[in-house]
């Protein structure tokens, strides 16, 4: 773990957590995986504190924790799932442009509280619907159940492992920690549940009063009125199915980049079909015939066969080899090229960053040795045409950065100097990895600025928070404008114009985090991938 | 040694290879680290806006507002203070105890991790329900008429409640109520108390002027 990811690590854990639980992540991170009593005397935090920051922690997946032999529980922190937190706008605004609001806000309680089952998400969202709704319109729980169940078949939930359901036998103690497991066939099957119902709309002032008394009358009846008929299924995110969508939308808008919107098309089709099928981490999809491939396309795109068939061939004969032909059978059959591979996608997107902070230029050298491999410095020149002064300068830039790197081949046995080629080369993995932790430094960055700027407009937020909620009382009470406008006036105008400065910075530095973990996430894709290559 | 002193400098390969040609003066050697904020030769890339963006922008603003709210942010206890203040007894304070605000699955988790929660007011339930139609009723009133702050009520509702608190005497649901438990032994309104804390930096402001 660098330094740079352990510090985002914990900035996005003292951010959505508090820092408790920021403490007790930390030092995990850092130590590396422990038991409890070590974890205690190694924060410094109160047994109780820890134990709750750490069921925090296990109850959105952040932390794992395992029986080890001699009969202690080790705790450990994983801190790829940490920087996914990253993540979530990404992931809910899928979910909205795929299911719609019901598939919005299943995924958005679902990341916000860990795990959920289903009768408590279904609930929970279908009151949330409702609120929004009109006055006297109710969101029933089917729809919302069938959204549910749409998500789990696509796979973009599935069931958490679960409790061994073997009852054992008094005498053997129980364990300290359970083990919990689940086949990979079972995870995306939904229980059979009849959920009838409406979302309730929270009620304004006297009846809330009523709902609020029946609920503790509940509590107070001893605990759980009845528990729900799938107690003890959970169901989390499958982030894995997220990113598998997120690079199938790169690829497709590659290929619409470099060719036209039919064939980004008909390679969407081709993805869509196999996105079950695929395995993560296949470097390709199934084999599809193209009469598949014609059946299933959208009803919009009326082209005929014989069309399709030579988009088909087209693709496959591109040289950056998106689609591959891989048989005869059924009209030919094709598969997709999902491994950001050498020749893959992501590299002209991947490294604008040579562009932007060096310059066009220099993205230009970068992209021609990205080709040719090796070069040597008069081919460079020759080849960006670019005079040879500035070629030097931005190489020697580009090297001291270490994103591109000298090679020495020696002409002589002795590998005397004035007798070797020095010729320049990208060395891809290295580079990338240099510029993913160079972003996941910006994100800590832009985020310790936004908590400065933050921190020093405090007394002045707190003061507008205040003004407001004043404002929204006297109008619970219907005042005059007059007096309205009274309050108002309390926030003068500068105070009025600091305020409106900071929340623009404050967005365009959230904007900037979204847009660095976009970056962060093809970096990543691509050098998972291709660690993972044979 | 040989070489020093003539000619700018040898290295052990031909320099031209890499590019450095006769001539050519190379940069001053560098004698302090690099700036802190080295000079921005290009203004960065605007940001791509538009409604993907925005709504992004909105979800994760939003996302980290709702979380400060859920018992998941786990927040430090209030802490001690070293002398009882007057105010102590005024202020609304969060719930003291490290019990957890929400109801894991125990049986998921680790048994070392279940903190023995404090039944303090769990035990006196069953006396509670028979009797909650009209204590509730009344304290329901005064909930609502506090909200709307009306004060000559409060004070009526106030002193029947002390009453009737008086008459049961027990403490009903000590979290929901603390306002009027504090209530009941003054006269004052709780909501109208500001013991001015809130208004430091204002009133050193007036403190500056000079008193005539």
């Amino acid at each position: 773990m660098t330094q740079a990811e352990l510090r985002l690590c914990s900035l996005l854990l003292q951010e959505h957590f508090g820092e408790i639980v920021e403490e007790v992540g930390n030092s995990l991170l850092r130590t590396g995986p422990r038991p409890l009593r070590l974890l205690v005397g190694d924060t410094g935090l109160l047994p109780d504190q820890v134990k709750k920051a750490l069921c925090v922690l296990i109850q959105h997946s952040l932390v794992r924790y395992e029986v080890q032999p001699r009969g202690c529980v080790e705790y450990e922190a994983r801190s790829e799932r940490i920087l996914r937190i990253l993540r979530y706008p990404r992931y809910i605004y899928t979910a909205k442009t795929l299911y719609g609001d019901p598939g919005e806000l299943l995924v958005e309680e679902l990341l916000l509280h860990g795990h959920l089952s289903m009768s408590c998400a279904v609930a929970r969202v279908a009151d949330r619907l409702t609120e929004t709704m009109e006055d006297g319109k109710t969101m029933d729980y089917s729809e919302v159940s069938s959204t549910f169940v749409r998500l789990a078949d696509t796979h973009f939930i599935q069931r958490c492992p679960m409790v061994p359901a073997n009852p054992r036998s008094a005498k053997a103690p129980p364990p300290p920690a359970p083990a919990l497991a689940i086949a990979e066939k079972d995870m995306y099957i939904v229980p059979r549940l009849s959920l009838v119902g409406k979302g309730k709309r929270r009620h304004s002032c006297d009846e809330e009063e009523e709902g609020e008394h029946k609920a503790k009358r509940q509590k107070q009846e001893g605990g759980t009125s009845k528990t729900p008929p799938d107690d003890g299924i959970y169901w989390q995110v499958n982030l894995e199915r997220f990113h598998q969508h997120f690079r199938d939308q790169a690829l497709v808008s590659a290929v619409a980049s470099r060719m036209d919107q039919t064939s980004s098309e008909v390679v969407r089709t081709m993805l869509r079909m196999s996105e079950v099928t695929t395995a993560s981490g296949a470097s390709h999809t199934q084999p599809l015939s193209s009469n598949e491939i014609f059946r299933s396309l959208p009803a919009g795109y009326n082209i005929g066969k014989q069309v399709l068939d030579q988009y088909l061939a087209l693709l496959a004969d591109d040289p950056l080899e998106f689609v591959g032909k891989s048989g005869d059978s059924g009209g030919g059959t094709y598969t997709v090229s999902i491994l950001w591979g050498e020749l893959g996608v992501p590299r002209p997107e991947t490294f604008p960053s040579s562009g932007t902070v060096f310059g066009s230029r220099c993205a230009r050298i970068f992209r021609l040795l990205l080709r040719k491999k090796h070069l040597e410095q008069k081919q460079v020149e020759d080849f960006a045409m670019i005079p040879a002064k500035e070629a030097k300068d931005m190489l020697y830039r580009m090297l001291s950065e270490n994103l591109v790197s000298l090679q020495e081949i020696p002409k002589t046995p002795d590998h005397a100097p004035s007798r070797t080629f020095y010729l320049y080369t990208v060395n891809v993995m290295a580079a990338a990895r240099m510029l993913l932790h160079r972003c996941y430094k910006s994100v800590a960055n832009l985020m310790e600025r936004r908590q400065h700027e933050m921190r020093e407009n405090k007394r002045l937020l707190e003061k507008s928070q205040r003004v407001e909620a004043i404002l929204a009382s006297m109008q619970a009470t219907g005042a005059e404008a007059a007096q309205l406008h009274e309050v108002e006036e309390m926030i003068t105008g500068p105070e009025r114009q600091q305020l409106e400065t900071l929340k623009r910075n404050v967005s365009k530095i959230d904007a900037s985090e979204n847009q660095v973990d976009e970056t962060i996430f093809v970096l990543e894709s691509f050098i998972e991938s291709t660690m993972k290559k044979p | 040694g040989r070489g020093r002193g003539r000619g700018r400098g040898q290295m052990t390969f031909n320099v031209e290879a890499v590019g450095i040609g006769k001539g050519d003066s190379l940069p001053p050697p560098t004698l302090q680290p690099s700036p802190l904020f080295p000079a921005l030769e290009r203004r960065a890339a605007p940001l791509p806006g538009g409604e993907e963006g925005e709504y992004m922008l909105a979800l994760k603003q939003e996302l980290r507002r709702a979380m400060r709210g859920l018992p998941y942010f786990v927040k430090p206890g209030a802490p001690r203070r070293d002398i009882e203040r007057y105010s102590d007894k005024y202020q609304l304070s969060s719930p003291l105890d490290s019990a957890i605000d929400w109801n894991p699955d125990w049986r998921r988790l680790p048994r070392e991790l279940k903190i023995q929660v404090r039944r303090l007011r769990k035990g006196r339930t069953a006396p509670l329900v028979p009797k909650q139609h009209v204590t509730l009723d009344k304290e329901e009133t005064i909930k609502k008429l506090e909200s709307l702050e009306k004060k000559e009520e409060e004070v009526t509702s106030e002193e029947e409640e002390e009453k009737e608190e008086e008459e049961e005497g027990k403490e009903e649901e000590e979290e929901e109520y603390d306002e009027e438990e504090h209530e009941e032994e003054t006269d004052y309104v709780l909501s109208y108390f500001d013991n001015g804390e809130s208004f430091g930096p204002d009133s050193d402001d007036n403190g500056d002027e000079a008193v005539y």
